[in-house]
């Protein structure tokens, strides 16, 4: 397998690319060591950020890479889109709260499926999130 | 792609292989809701052994089906949820609260035959 020292780059379009997106986040997670529930943890929260871009923001770009902060190893997930932006970041948070008839889970998720999370919108603008996760 | 489903008596049995996308999801729920009513099946068993990502998309898509699978008339059992697909679940907030689940297919079986009385 090709050594992921390079960050993975995905753009959103349609419904297959958040199939990519979440697979090539896998196989990123695998490679550096994490566990299976973590690599699954990692592909979920992937999912989630690239079926946002998907269904309220598209085109957008998830891009993947490995993070080494004084040892401290692990991945960076970022989603950016120059969609409409997110007008209350703190409702878009809350568990079930959602504009388009989903669950309202995927950001709240992401949040607990990852160790970091940091998000910045503006309306008109767009939206970038970025997680992380650490090998422990 | 389309996922099949095989009838044994009065049971609709199938086993997602594939990596689920949108569209399979959507397509499965069509057919698998077709095929309950055509065939007046009572209990439906869907195993998820293979499947290594259940986002909340993919959740909802499989709750929706578990109720309208009900409304038809016919009990849902979901068998072989990996452990880690169970954990992100938790931390997606999702539990697929009150939806049977079992260890894997024979199991959900009986698991319907229970139910069903039979
Ligand atoms: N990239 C984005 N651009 C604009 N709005 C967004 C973006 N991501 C999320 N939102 C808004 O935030 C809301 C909450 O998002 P979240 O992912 O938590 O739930 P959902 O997508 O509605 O449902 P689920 O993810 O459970 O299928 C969305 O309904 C949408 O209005
Ligand atoms: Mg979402």
């Amino acid at each position: 397998m090709m050594m992921k020292n390079a960050p993975s780059r995905v753009e959103i379009h349609n419904e297959w690319d958040i199939v990519r997106a979440r697979q090539s986040g896998r196989d990123y997670a695998k490679e550096l060591g994490f566990g299976n529930v973590d690599q699954a943890r990692i592909a979920t929260a992937i999912s989630e950020l690239a079926r946002n871009i998907y269904l309220y923001a598209k085109p957008g770009v998830i891009t993947i890479e490995v993070i080494d902060d004084q040892g401290k190893k692990g991945l960076a997930i970022t989603a950016k889109d120059d969609g409409p932006g997110i007008n209350d970041l703190r409702q878009a948070m809350e568990d079930g709260y959602t504009t388009s008839g989903g669950l309202g889970a995927g950001l709240p998720g992401v949040k607990r499926l990852m160790d970091e999370f940091d998000i910045l919108s503006e309306a008109g603008k767009g939206t970038k999130i970025t997680a992380r996760k650490y090998l422990r | 792609m389309r996922i099949p489903i095989l009838k044994l008596y009065n049971y609709l049995l199938t086993t997602i292989q594939v990596e689920l996308d949108d569209q399979t999801a959507i397509q499965f729920q069509d057919d698998l809701l077709k095929k309950i009513h055509e065939t007046g099946a009572l209990g439906v068993v869907i195993d998820l052994t293979s499947v290594e990502i259940i986002d909340s998309y993919i959740a909802k898509i499989l709750g929706d089906v578990v109720n309208m699978s009900e409304l038809l008339g016919a009990k849902v059992v979901l068998t072989g949820i990996r452990p880690a697909v169970a954990l992100t679940l938790v931390d997606l907030g999702i539990g697929l609260k009150g939806v049977p689940t079992a260890l894997d297919l024979e199991q959900g079986l009986e698991k319907l035959r229970q139910e069903l009385g039979e």
